[in-house]
């Protein structure tokens, strides 16, 4: 063993340099399950307070749905803990290759593949499809774990304004001597709430001759009239070559990822995908809890119709109560406060309120745009919705930006 | 040349009228400001080699090299010497 004092003088410099820049990142203690409302132990050691919870991906309120802890108990009995194998060796149960095709049908794609995570199938579908002869031209805000994959991929790299598709199109111009140009973009950006308007893009790679990524973590089971994702709400269903979405979020909470889309795809990433080829095979309960996600999904758009009225009231009392909020149309709803401090203090006061909330601030966010970031969920009701809104008014107004606009706010606090 | 990325950067990276609110010039920070970051530098730094005929090495392309436009002609007229 050697660890060299240099070396950890290093790593301790490193670490306080992450803290005096005040963006290391403190764990707080739960101890309910995920859900609307949870106990939570904050400042390490304080008594727990129970708090309604903004900020999980729990959209559908799925995590703790007693079916699908059931479905997982049964999982656990009849198959297992653990495979104990990456899935061509002898990971792959039958209920894996099940799970396969319910999603593909659920997302309206030819196959799909199931990877320990969605950074996972990121990290391992670009390398697997595109070489040197291509291009990937992507959204500059996708999520952190494309820009990794990409990385990881021998193919030209490129990026276009967000969102921006006139910028798109001057990108598939300029790379029409490639061999095969990948549009990459998320569905719902993640820290903006916004969407990817697909049809544009879908109309802009038929008329340039390119294919389509879309990571729909933030959006499949919920965006769409019967939950399919971004592809429904734009209604561009079974037009996207490439989906990767996450089962870590709305369908179930737990963790497991897939690459969904062409059929020539998916069977490469099967044969190369090094996150798939060098991991083990998503366990068996999780493989039975998402089962019965997609079930329940299937049988009834009930869960996804609360969680659109919840974000309606949530956006609408925002809006009323003079917040500035991202417009659109995703449960994710930042309030904007530009001011990094002023997005720390207000999250402070809100916890002391009982609502869990999180500041978001450079470089996480751009430079001047930092916010609460607010996840709804159809765990959540009206009433519980509610308190948290009279709540916001409350510290709102103690720090005086109820009704003031973008350049208000920034007169107030600065940027 | 200052004028020809000035324009670049412009055109690839700020809104119609963002260039503009923020005084887009020279010395206008656009790493640390976070106009430009290291996911989409890649397309500026393609830019200057094809433009200018040079090849900029990955360990050359730091963000410091890449701060403002100043600093990128900077570079750009090193690698033409080298050359």
């Amino acid at each position: 063993m050697a660890y060299p004092g240099n070396v950890q003088e290093a790593y301790r410099a490193e670490l306080q340099s992450i803290r005096d820049r005040g963006i290391y990142k403190e764990e707080r203690y739960i101890h309910s399950p995920q859900a609307a409302g949870i106990d939570v132990e904050f400042p390490r050691g304080a008594a727990l307070q129970q708090v309604v919870n903004l900020c999980a991906n729990n959209y559908l309120g799925l995590s703790s749905h007693p079916e699908v802890v059931a479905a997982a108990h049964r999982g656990l009995d009849e198959r297992g803990y653990g495979m104990s194998s990456v899935r061509f060796i002898c990971g792959t149960q039958d209920i894996h290759r099940e799970l396969e095709k319910k999603l593909a049908s659920f997302l309206a794609t030819e196959d799909t593949i199931l990877f320990p995570s969605c950074m996972d199938a990121n990290a391992g579908v670009f390398e697997a499809v595109l070489n040197d002869q291509d291009v990937m031209i992507a959204d500059r805000l996708v999520h952190a774990s494309i820009v990794d994959g990409m990385r990881l991929c021998k193919a030209m790299q490129d990026t276009y304004k967000h969102a921006d598709m006139k910028h798109l199109e001057q990108k598939l111009q300029e790379h029409q001597d490639k061999r095969a140009r990948l549009i990459i973009t998320d569905g719902v950006f993640s820290m903006d709430g916004d969407l990817a308007p697909l049809d544009e893009i879908v109309a802009l790679a038929e008329r340039y001759g390119a294919m389509v990524f879309v990571d729909d973590s933030h959006a499949s089971g919920f965006m769409g009239k019967t939950g399919r994702g971004t592809p429904e709400h734009f209604g561009v269903l079974g037009k996207i070559d490439i989906i990767t979405t996450t089962l870590g979020k709305a369908l179930g909470g737990a963790s497991g990822g897939c690459v969904s889309g062409r059929q020539e795809i998916v069977d490469l990433c099967r044969q190369k995908a090094r996150p798939y080829l060098f991991s083990n095979a998503v366990p068996p309960p999780i493989v039975y809890a998402a089962l019965k996600v997609l079930d329940i999904l299937s049988a009834s758009t009930e869960r996804r119709d609360k969680l659109e009225a919840n974000t309606t009231f949530w956006r609408q009392g925002l809006t009323g109560a003079g917040f500035v909020i991202k417009e659109g149309d995703s449960p994710i709803v930042p309030i904007m406060l530009f001011n990094a401090k002023l997005s720390q203090d207000m999250a402070r006061d809100l916890y002391a309120e009982g609502i869990y909330v999180i500041g978001f601030f450079f470089p996480v966010v751009a430079a001047g745009q930092a916010r609460i970031r607010t996840q709804l969920s159809a765990d959540h009701d009206v009433p519980m919705l509610a308190t948290a809104l009279e709540a916001f008014k409350r510290v709102g107004s103690k720090y005086g930006i109820l009704g003031l606009d973008k350049k208000g706010i920034i007169d107030k606090y600065g940027l | 040349m200052k004028d020809i990325i000035l324009e670049y950067v412009k055109n690839e990276y700020l809104d119609e009228d963002e260039a503009e609110e923020i005084g887009l010039d020279e010395n206008t920070p656009l790493i640390s400001s976070g106009i430009v970051d290291s996911f989409s530098m890649v397309s500026l730094k393609r830019f200057l080699e094809r433009k200018y005929s040079i090849s900029i090495p990955d360990d050359q392309a730091t963000p410091e090299a890449f701060n403002t436009v100043k600093s990128i002609v900077d570079l750009v007229l090193r690698f033409r010497k080298d050359a």
